[in-house]
């Protein structure tokens, strides 16, 4: 579904990342994890075609991203960027109409099945009760399953996240995640999200790719990735992997940042 | 567009024909309503109706003297009220207007430029007007060219040269105004706060159709400016061409805004407030908000016109002075009284 070839990219003269070779199958739910400044987010953008690669090429669904219109990649792909601005006083229904922008071909006015992709996505994420409310009145975590509403209605094949649970309480993160997780298995929505918390990366997320210093470290199932001896080299911290019975995952607890002296 | 939305805009439009009929009723002399309509309706059906039963200086006076004058304020108010609205949408800046890329300081340097060296008449009643253009659309050119690098326009980046490039040519109108004479000077000062006074049919003829071209135009980007609201990386994310939409609605704010500027010298405060006001009341949606800040921006001209040229007869003040004087109060009283709808961005 997503490939990316030798992508390279950097920011002035700063490499940011370098020689990034992955492929995510259909279906598949990618994480992926790293220490700060890893390029995590670079790599987001260059996913997305946001920003442009030095070298290389990214193929969304066979396609070269670089050879697609933005109303072409909204398609195929939408994004739930992980700050999100909102301008006060759209209603929710406004904003997940939003996320039909690229199926739309007449300039004005707004088809019955806009309105019925809009529905079902609002549904799937459980938006409907607040449906006529400004969205700068929600909570975050409302905020969050309306942005991610707005990405179904765009009804696409690949979802990408940026740290969907950063600035969410421990129940909203789970809710989240367990809405994405269901996206997953029961549509078939190819999905790739950025995350720094191990424990949720490692309980929801098929596959993990650990990047540090610009490059993959890692790519593999949970217990390839998070083990101590990768988890020290990219974070420099040292920790304890343990299986919990109880989640039936892997539980990664930090015992303290490794020292130099 | 729902019920409620329909119902703003047609009280809206029954307001532009009110203001309309306003406009040409008050003046020195009062003509009746009736007698409007009638003479109005004469002209238009081209002598088909209304047989004249009116005297010759009633018509001469709405046809000559108010109409133009009424439809040039109208078409104004319109053309800045959208501009500003589609800028502060293109921005995300509530402080963003027509004039903030720097249009007015061109248009007010090419204006005075043109007064100081005399050769206002040279062409007619049309180089004042001629220059001013020149002034605005050179301006923008300069600004965006500034702005421009690797074929994007940073919008932050446009926002400080439109206020740099401002800041330079408003102290050469300073200088201009330094070195003009004393009947010069006072001719510069009105046109920096605006009229409609020399208002003609010949004005209307030449700003209507790019004014209502530029509203065509950024009515029809209403739908990206919506997305464009929530920042212009998601917007990107959604589909929308970020780069080329916010080209095509720069060009059409601007040209709008320049053609304004031309005909009626700098009147502030409208294309500013008025879809702040509208936003309130209206909502955010760009659908009905570019058209409701048009129409409502129309309206507000015109009755400020009125009052230009009514409250100090003989004489006129600037409408600039009117517009400020009348709307910075209401939109203060607007603001204490919903508070919580003002951080819209």
């Amino acid at each position: 579904m997503i490939r990316l070839e030798n992508i390279k990219a950097s920011y002035s003269e700063f490499s940011v990342l370098e020689g990034i070779n992955f492929h995510v199958s259909e279906g598949e739910f990618l994480g992926i994890i790293g220490p700060n400044g890893a390029g995590k987010t670079t790599l987001l953008k260059v996913m997305t075609g946001v920003k442009r690669a030095l070298n290389g090429k990214i193929m969304l669904d066979d396609k070269d991203i670089s050879s697609l219109s933005r109303k072409e990649i909204a398609k195929i792909m939408a994004v739930v960027p992980q700050s999100i601005f909102i301008p006060p006083l759209f209603t929710v229904e406004d904003v997940v109409l939003m996320g039909r922008y690229a199926h739309q071909e007449n300039r004005f006015g707004v088809t019955k099945q806009d309105l019925a992709v809009c529905e079902e996505a609002m549904r799937k994420t459980a938006c409907l009760s607040f449906r006529h409310r400004q969205i700068n009145e929600l909570s975050g975590g409302e905020r969050q399953a309306v942005i991610i509403a707005r990405a179904l209605a765009q009804q696409p094949k690949i979802l990408m996240l940026d740290e969907p649970t950063a600035n969410l309480d421990i129940k909203h993160q789970m809710r989240v995640l367990g809405l994405v997780k269901t996206l997953v298995r029961e549509h078939g929505i190819t999905t790739v999200m950025v995350i720094h918390d191990l424990n949720l990366a490692a309980r929801f997320c098929d596959r993990l790719i650990l990047l540090h210093n610009h490059r993959i470290l890692c790519d593999g199932i949970s217990q390839q990735v998070l083990t101590p001896k990768n988890l020290l080299e990219a974070y420099e911290v040292e920790v304890n992997v343990e299986y919990s019975e109880i989640l039936q995952t892997l539980q990664v607890m930090v015992k303290g940042i490794m020292n130099y002296e | 567009m729902s019920r409620k939305q329909k119902k703003y805009l047609f009280i809206l439009v029954i307001g532009v024909v009110m203001a309309c009929i306003i406009g040409v009723m008050i003046g020195p002399v009062f003509i009746h309503p009736l007698v409007i309509l009638k003479i109005w309706g004469h002209k238009i059906s081209c002598g088909l109706f209304f047989q004249p039963d009116w005297n010759s200086i009633a018509e001469t006076i709405v046809l000559d003297i108010r109409t133009p004058r009424v439809i040039l304020a109208m078409l104004v108010g319109m053309g800045l009220s959208i501009s500003g609205a589609a800028m502060q949408g293109l921005f995300r800046n509530p402080m963003a207007e027509p004039y903030v890329l720097g249009m007015s300081a061109g248009a007010a340097c090419g204006a005075a430029l043109a007064m100081v060296l005399g050769i206002g008449t040279v062409f007619g009643g049309l180089t004042i007007p001629a220059m001013a253009f020149l002034g605005a659309t050179a301006t923008i050119f300069v600004v965006y060219n500034i702005a421009r690098t690797e074929g994007r326009i940073p919008t932050e980046t446009l926002l400080l040269s439109g206020i740099a490039v401002g800041f330079f040519l408003y102290a050469a109108v300073s200088f201009l105004k330094l070195i003009a004479s004393e009947h010069t000077l006072r001719d510069i000062v009105l046109w920096l706060m605006g009229s409609f006074a020399s208002g003609s049919w010949q004005d209307v003829k030449i700003v209507a159709l790019p004014i209502l071209c530029g509203i065509i135009v950024l009515y029809f980007f209403s739908r990206e400016l919506n997305v464009i609201a929530f920042g212009e990386e998601q917007a990107l994310h959604l589909g929308v061409e970020v780069e080329r939409c916010k080209r095509i609605i720069l060009v059409a704010a601007s040209l709008v805004t320049a053609v304004s500027v031309a005909v009626s010298g700098i009147i502030g405060f409208v294309g500013l407030v008025i879809p702040h006001i509208t936003r309130l009341i209206v909502g955010p949606n760009y659908y009905i908000l570019l058209p409701a800040s048009a129409l409502g921006g129309g309206i507000f001209l015109v009755l400020a016109d009125i009052l230009a040229r009514t409250v100090t007869q003989p004489m006129e003040i600037p409408i600039g002075i009117i517009t400020a004087a009348i709307g910075a109060p209401y939109f203060v009283y607007l603001l204490r009284r919903r508070k919580k709808s003002v951080s819209w961005w």
